[in-house]
């Protein structure tokens, strides 16, 4: 009798400790010092990422690119927000991190980021370009077009009903029904919103007064949280609109934006050639590229609802064998095979060749 | 034999045997009931400890912390205990019906599976509930809204303009109901099971018909036990986040309307929803209002145990 329950403890102590080591054996990461003149296949360690949310799908993409290049890489990305990816990046607990808003000129003090070289800071690195569509879901319509004004007053509340005269004059061929407008916008904190909310206040800052933020700023309509909260909010109610990422408005139509006077068609060129003529931010070290996004752009095509995201990254790693791991990453991630994987899983818009050329001399510079 | 202190003569204590069992037992329970003592001021600690700088954030700080870290939370608060309430009206008399049903009136097969059925809505996740209230229960819903405020919105609670997606505090409200009367029925029924089936049969026996012996014998009985059960689906509802989260469109408001898009949200959806992009004094000010939370399941469960122990000797023993 003694022995057989001595023997039971024994048995589950034995199991406990087998699971346990193994356990801990899967998690090696063996950082080998590589010098620059080494090919990428030899590259090894582990990436760790946290950040937006808005880039999850796009980071997915890089790391199985990335990893299949380098078998000996693992790159790990939590999309738990951008607060999030800030304060991990602080922290070291994070190698990069992915932000929808540029670091701010408080977060640049120098040596608040564990990872980095004493003496160094952080920069931005624009990855993932993803434009903005007015989606909607108005009985009988399927070409509605608005412009800066218009929207504005939908969203803020001032225009109520589908077949207002303001819609109606930029919609001459199209017959509106005469029923409430259902606004939809995130309950959460998004970059979505703020770029959206950005826009809004730089071209219609006659209607749009509140300044650019997160959260939505006006108590109109119905709060979803979420991408997919939203397109399904849109997709249940009828005669509602809705801003949201492209990549995620599904089957719903998107509204025609006034541009420059011409209507034009949301098209991830029109997003990134916008990204493309946006100064950068001033008064920043030359290799962090901070784009402070031109919403006035109106030529041809431009689509200036655009949201630009980043990934955050050390000018120099205290280890180097981290920051060799980052450049890479970083190096495909922007390079045109990445961009162009990202763009077709996540419905990003993918570089053009000179945002590319930028982008790419910057990380050359990560030690 | 060591000698012992001076007794009366005639009286011997005896002495109770303690063996190794006894010893280890014993010292396992003092531990178990230490360790989750240990767990609550411990969790208690750090709530208090990281609020602290939230009394003095910045506006700004927080998306809607305008003013004082009161006037942030107190929307919260009173959206929190709001939804509870409404949930609890919904789910009380479904859950007495259904406890009664299940030990009153149901033939005995039917009551072991209808039980085992309840005890499955329990299991669903809570993630579940949210994602089938937004995908199925607000469209549905929302035209009965639309015809509700056409018809009878002079009414405070029925006051236009009513949600065009349906995602509203009675939407989430349902969705809570839903979610708490499994565990509502589940005690309900064990407490009615336990009424003294001698009083049952005297009332029977004098005349009484089903409905008026369950009034005289078995409601009274287990009074405590139904305020208990109630007690603990309104810590339930009080502490639900991400149903609520999906499923309510929320504003910064202090409202009663039930059918318009502008309602008051709860604290844990409020968390669940703005801690991803908070930073720095923000998320001391989203945990300083955890800590409210808190204070207020405390409370309500304090309140709980005052009134079930008023009526202690009626619980079961005897």
């Amino acid at each position: 009798m003694n022995n057989k329950r001595f023997g039971s403890f024994a048995a589950i102590a034995v199991a406990g400790a087998v699971v346990l080591s193994s356990s801990v054996m899967i998690q090696t990461a063996t950082a080998a010092p590589i010098s620059s003149a080494k090919l990428t296949a030899s590259l090894s360690g582990t990436l760790n990422g946290v950040g937006s949310s808005a880039q999850a799908v796009a980071e997915t993409t890089w790391a199985a690119g990335f990893q299949t290049k380098n078998s000996n890489v693992t790159v790990n990305y939590n999309p738990l927000g951008s607060g999030a990816g800030l304060t991990s990046f602080e922290s070291g607990a994070a190698e990069f991190g992915g932000s929808d808003a540029y670091l701010a000129d408080s977060d640049l003090q120098t040596g608040k980021f564990a990872n980095c070289a004493a003496g160094t800071t952080a920069i931005d690195i624009p990855v993932y370009i993803s434009p903005i569509a007015l989606a909607y879901n108005v009985a009988g319509v399927k070409n509605l077009t608005l412009d800066a004004k218009t929207i504005a007053g939908i969203f803020k509340g001032s225009i109520t009903k589908w077949n207002a005269p303001a819609i109606k004059k930029l919609n001459k061929k199209v017959k509106l029904p005469s029923a409430a407008i259902t606004v939809v916008h995130r309950s959460d904190n998004s970059g979505t919103t703020y770029n959206f909310t950005q826009y809004l206040a730089s071209q219609a800052s006659t209607v749009w007064t509140a300044a650019a933020s997160q959260t939505f700023p006006y108590s109109v309509g119905d709060a979803a949280k979420g991408t997919s909260g939203v397109q399904s909010a849109v997709q249940n109610a009828t005669n509602s609109i809705a801003y949201i990422d492209e990549s995620g408005a599904g089957a719903l139509p998107i509204a025609k934006l006034i541009v420059g006077g011409k209507s034009t068609k949301i098209s991830a060129k029109g997003a990134e050639a916008v990204v493309a003529k946006s100064p950068f931010v001033a008064g920043r070290s030359a290799n962090d590229l901070a784009v402070g996004i031109d919403r006035t752009a109106a030529a041809k095509g431009d689509w200036p609802i655009t949201l630009v995201s980043y990934l955050l990254v050390c000018q120099q790693y205290k280890t180097a064998s981290v920051g060799t791991l980052v450049k890479a990453y970083a190096t495909y991630a922007a390079s045109p095979a990445g961009q162009k994987a990202a763009a077709a899983q996540a419905g990003s818009a993918p570089f053009s060749k000179s945002l590319s050329a930028k982008v790419a001399k910057a990380i050359k510079t990560i030690k | 034999m060591t000698a012992t202190a001076e007794r009366p003569k005639g009286i011997v204590r005896p002495k109770a045997k303690v063996r190794l069992g006894d010893r280890v037992f014993s010292l396992t329970t003092v531990l178990s009931g230490a360790l989750i003592l240990l767990v609550l001021v411990l969790v208690a600690l750090f709530l208090v400890v990281q609020s602290i700088p939230a009394f003095s954030a910045k506006p700004n700080a927080l998306p809607g912390l305008t003013g004082s870290f009161w006037a942030y939370v107190g929307p919260l608060v009173f959206g929190t205990v709001w939804a509870g309430i409404l949930a609890l009206i919904m789910a009380t008399p479904f859950s007495l019906g259904i406890a009664l049903f299940i030990s009153h009136y149901a033939p005995r097969r039917i009551a072991a599976v209808l039980g085992y059925v309840i005890d499955l809505l329990a299991a669903v996740p809570s993630v579940v509930f949210g994602l089938w209230g937004v995908l199925v229960l607000a469209p549905f819903i929302q035209p009965f809204y639309s015809t509700l405020v056409n018809t009878v919105g002079w009414f405070p609670l029925f006051a236009g303009p009513v949600s065009g997606t349906g995602k509203t505090i009675l939407t989430a409200a349902i969705v809570l109901a839903v979610m708490v009367i499994p565990i509502m029925t589940a005690i309900m029924r064990e407490i009615f099971l336990q009424a003294p089936v001698l009083h049952e049969e005297a009332a029977l026996a004098l005349g009484a018909t089903r409905w008026e012996m369950i009034r005289m014998a078995v409601l009274p009985f287990a009074r405590s036990g139904i305020i208990s059960a109630i007690m603990l689906g309104l810590g339930r509802a009080l502490g639900e986040t991400l149903a609520i989260a999906i499923v309510l469109s929320p504003a910064t408001v202090i409202n009663v309307f039930l059918l318009t898009s502008q309602n008051p949200n709860t604290i844990a959806a409020n968390i669940a929803l703005q801690f991803n992009e908070a930073q720095g004094a923000g998320v001391n000010v989203l945990i300083a209002s955890g800590l409210v939370l808190f204070v207020i399941t405390l409370l309500v469960n304090m309140a709980a145990r005052f009134v079930v122990n008023r009526r202690k000797a009626f619980s079961g023993a005897n």
